[in-house]
């Protein structure tokens, strides 16, 4: 998995989860990413988020398309396998993945170009499909990889790095993760890790489709004035509407807590994810609401973050096609392959 | 009264689309058939629902000749829109059968034809008010005249209308009625029988009628298919209809009601084949089924599966090309488009079934072959055998065969302390091992890419590893040789230096053809191609005759082509025989162009006129 080593070396009183892994199996190899790129702090996160919730890396897969943020599947979860696939097309694989085996837990990782331009199209299908998957846009609005064009994310009128202004509308994709069905839609941004880490923990625990549009400043070709995915911006026009957390079934819940403040919502697996109120007025229930409040304050010039909809019952797409328990490719002749009697059967329904 | 005709005869329906006319003329080419007469009925169809022009052909042999033969016996003229082009189609001395209800003027026939006329329209409105089953019964009416021009037992014909609508019992009395108005008609008031007759005979025997397309469905779950992921798009549609049909009796978990099976009808074709690599990389069986557009549209994707080395199963139901081509027709148009998908140098394996049963044996193979060779398969089909019903051997499956998996290295494998480099050649046949994701918890994981990487798949823009991994993969497909259906060899009746090459839907008519020839005293050997890469049968084939044809459904001689850059043949020595006007190859075709290539070369017996 690594391609440059890192040392083995570590500190006798590292933490250990549950699983009595620490931080280190969470790794992957160095980054080759440009050194402050929002990018890492998003593979940190996970890493983190991953580690929290006492995963164990080998049932993880990383499946992304093409690009910067395409390339970092291999820096963070070592030890889970990953699929680096086709540009604008990790919806598809990971769908294939999902319906392959049910059990394995599928982070998607792609970025602006990857899903909104290229890969608009499998982007609104898997999402409309409802693949239980964590499915992250790393969105800094341009195209790293091939050194700064726009964009479909970039807002109208932000500037590139030669101050030429972008003329196209800009696609929001949490609204269009909210018509198409996703059943959790979040946004983050990269450069707040508190906020982050709790995000990406409750999406991994929805059995659904969740999407996380993570705003993840491009160092290199995004990060001036006049761009609107930088970090000066993002900081000036972040609206926090809740904070999440995310309480495991084994930790003890401490707090008092006054009513209408929190909201606790009950996981499939017993974890809690306990939701606190920034804005009174927010409601990530409802969804029409939540698409309403996304426009009025885009328009407004601000960024809205935080767990933007969770729907509380999902149904994934196992549920939907109504698939046996056990994972697909654990099947084997017995289980698939109806034998020679039934063909003789058949046979003679055909003469 | 002509010479009589039994058991040796074409008759055509001439309908329009929407009609109801499929399955009437269904019952009659089943009828047949249930008298021990072997049949081979096509569907020539538009690319309509309805309103258009669609005819079904049905050739009777009792010799068994199951191609399509080329001019019409018996034309049931159902459909005023192609009456002109339907009546020049009949053979001199053949029949017309037509709704007379409306007089039509002496003009409009031939006088080299039978014609038969029927008030079809007024015996309807007579008996039936209600406009839709004025049209549907005037179907089963035609069919129960046939019944009495042809001596096609009414028994058969009652029992098949009581098999048919069994569950729906409402529907077979009225069936039944239509079917004897009509026969009775046909008794009174038509000269019955006429010179072409179905007389009982024994030559089905136990071979089964279905179309390929339901064959390779059944293949994939005899084959362990779980994952189907598709986009519609004629002829390959019916494919996957038909495996979640299949499916739905045979993969579900009856006790808990859940689908050991899912299919996901995609976006289009790009995700349909992302579908099938992610499933395949993580260990399902999985497949997609499309046409030549669709392959177009797989291309990258194709090219990262045998790059990554992801097992993966395309059927491609062929149909005319370029672009949208002919939708409806026939082709064998997409080899090398396969044979080469994608950017860079790659090569696939293809298999080329030439009946029901080959799309079910092929099918099934194709999954264990897609996991020994780690590498996408392709099966190529094509309208002709995936929507029309072919006589063929019955379905065969050995209990005691077991999936081959390939080289999927286990849990213990990898805890015992065995050495895992995904890109490895440890067994000296290019092909490495792989693990599906899961596994183990901290050997044996991997990233997988379709850049350049090494052997234990860790990134590298390196020359070395990267033309050491493109040899390996040369290797592979060496060794997939050994996996591959080997090519059937059929030696003329006397030994002989000219030869044919032949593969897919072509062989009934091959077949023919090689009886015809013979009887002329042309000596020819075949071998019927079944796979690529091509076996060194193939080469040894081609060395041991001075001259062959390779007869294909294609403008280029596609397979040609790939067997002059693939077997270093000199050009000259392959004689293209080609048909690529949409309709199915016929003997008569493949006789004429094989005769006049054997008089132009001045080769006995066929010498040049003059």
């Amino acid at each position: 998995m690594t391609y440059i080593a890192k040392p083995k070396l570590q500190h006798p009183d590292l933490p250990k989860n549950k699983l009595g892994y620490t931080h280190r199996d969470y790794e992957g190899a160095i980054s080759t990413l440009c050194a402050g790129c929002g990018h890492d702090s998003i593979s940190a996160a996970i890493m983190q988020a991953c580690f929290e919730l006492d995963l164990p890396p080998h049932r993880i897969a990383k499946i992304s398309g093409i690009g910067c943020s395409s390339k970092t599947p291999t820096y963070f979860l070592g030890n889970s396998h990953g699929f680096n696939s086709v540009h604008g097309r990790m919806p598809s694989v990971l769908t294939g993945a999902n319906l392959a085996n049910r059990d394995l837990i599928y982070i998607g990782v792609s970025g602006d170009g990857d899903s909104a331009s290229i890969g608009l199209g499998q982007f609104a299908h898997i999402l409309r499909r409802g693949v239980n998957m964590v499915y992250i846009v790393e969105n800094n609005g341009v195209y790293g990889l091939t050194k700064g064009q726009f964009s479909a994310t970039a807002d109208p009128g932000s500037k590139d790095k030669r101050g030429n202004a972008s003329h196209d509308d800009s696609i929001d994709m949490v609204a269009l993760a909210l018509q198409l069905g996703a059943s959790y839609v979040a946004r983050g941004f990269s450069g707040d890790k508190d906020q982050l880490v709790p995000l990406i923990k409750g999406a991994i625990l929805h059995r659904g489709a969740s999407f996380l549009d993570i705003i993840s400043p491009c160092v290199a070709f995004n990060n001036h004035s006049g761009s609107t995915k930088s970090y000066d911006f993002v900081r000036e026009h972040n609206d926090a509407v809740n904070r999440l957390d995310v309480i495991l079934p084994r930790d003890p819940i401490t707090a008092e807590l006054k009513a209408g403040e929190v909201e606790d919502i009950k996981q499939h697996d017993g974890s809690v994810l306990r939701l606190r109120k920034l804005d009174e007025d927010y409601d990530p229930h409802d969804r029409i609401h939540a698409m309403h409040y996304l426009e009025r304050h885009k328009a407004a010039g601000e960024i809205v973050t935080g767990l933007l909809y969770v729907d509380r019952e999902p149904e994934d797409l196992h549920a939907r096609l109504r698939t046996v328990e056990s994972a697909m490719n654990t099947l084997g002749e017995k289980e698939l392959c109806p034998g020679a009697k039934a063909l003789e059967a058949i046979n003679a329904g055909l003469r | 009264m002509a010479q009589e005709r039994i058991n040796d005869f074409v008759i055509k329906f001439a309908n329009v689309n929407g009609s109801g006319s499929a399955s009437a003329n269904q019952l009659f080419a089943k009828a047949i058939l249930r008298m021990g007469v072997p049949v081979s009925p096509r569907n020539i169809f538009p690319s309509n629902i309805q309103g258009l022009p669609t005819w079904y052909e049905v050739r009777v042999s009792g010799d068994s000749y199951l191609g399509a033969r080329g001019g019409v016996d018996l034309m049931v003229a159902m459909n005023p829109q192609t009456w002109d082009k339907d009546l020049a189609s009949i053979d001199p001395g053949g029949y017309l059968f037509y709704d007379s209800t409306r007089p039509m003027p002496p003009a409009r026939f031939r006088d080299d034809v039978h014609v038969i006329g029927m008030p079809l329209t007024e015996i309807c409105n007579r008996e039936y008010t209600d406009a839709r089953q004025r049209q549907l019964f005037k179907n089963i009416i035609y069919v129960g005249a046939l019944s009495a021009l042809l001596e096609i037992e009414l028994a058969e014909l009652e029992k098949l209308i009581g098999e048919q609508f069994r569950g729906k019992d409402m529907l077979i009395a009225p069936n039944l009625h239509a079917l004897r108005l009509g026969r009775d008609y046909a008794a009174r008031h038509l000269d019955c029988p006429i010179s072409l007759k179905v007389r009982r005979a024994s030559a089905v025997g136990e071979r089964v009628f279905m179309d390929g397309n339901s064959a390779a469905a059944l293949g994939a779950v005899y084959g362990g298919a779980t994952v189907c992921a598709w986009y519609p798009i004629t002829p390959s549609s019916s494919m996957a209809e038909a495996f979640a049909r299949h499916c739905k009796k045979l993969r579900v978990d009856k006790e808990a009601g859940l689908n050991r099976y899912g299919v996901v009808q995609a976006e289009d074709e790009l995700a349909s084949i992302g579908i099938v690599i992610g499933a395949g990389w993580n260990g399902a069986r999985a497949f997609t089924c499309t046409s030549g557009p669709g392959i177009s549209l797989m291309q990258e994707f194709i090219g990262l599966a045998y790059f990554a080395e992801i097992p993966a199963v395309i059927f491609d139901i062929q149909r005319a090309g370029p672009s949208t081509g002919m939708p409806t027709r026939t082709q064998q148009c997409d080899v090398l488009a396969c044979a080469y998908a994608s950017h860079g140098d790659t090569k696939h394996v293809l298999l080329f079934p030439e009946d029901p049963k080959e799309c079910f044996d092929f099918a099934a193979q194709a999954f264990d072959l897609a996991d020994r060779l780690q590498t996408p398969v392709f099966v190529m089909s094509d309208l002709d055998i995936g929507m029309n019903e072919r006589l063929c051997d019955p379905l065969a499956w050995d209990d005691s065969r077991r999936y081959d998996r390939g080289k999927v290295m286990t849990h213990d494998e990898l805890e015992s302390g065995r050495e895992f480099g995904r890109y490895l050649d440890v067994d000296g046949d290019g092909i490495p091992y792989r693990t599906w994701p899961g596994t183990h918890p901290t050997r044996g994981a991997f990233f997988t890419r379709g850049t350049s990487r090494d052997a234990y798949a860790r990134y590298t823009e390196e020359g070395v590893p990267y033309t050491e991994n493109m040899q390996r993969l040369l290797r592979k497909f060496e060794t997939a040789k050994q996996y591959l259906p080997k090519p059937e060899f059929r030696k003329a009746v006397q030994p002989s230096r000219i030869g044919a090459i032949f593969y897919g839907s072509t062989s009934p008519a091959m077949d023919e053809a090689l009886d015809r020839l013979e009887e002329k005293g042309v000596r020819l050997d075949t071998l019927r191609i079944r796979a690529f890469p091509f076996h060194d049968e193939v080469d040894d084939f081609i060395s041991n005759h001075d001259q062959l044809f390779v007869v294909e459904q294609n403008r280029d001689g596609q397979l040609r082509t790939l067997l002059v850059n693939e077997c270093e043949v000199d050009p000259a020595k392959l004689i293209p025989v080609l048909h690529f006007d949409g309709t199915p190859i016929t003997a008569r075709f493949i006789i004429r162009e094989i005769a006049e290539s054997l008089a132009a070369l001045n080769i006995q017996p066929i010498k040049k006129s003059a």
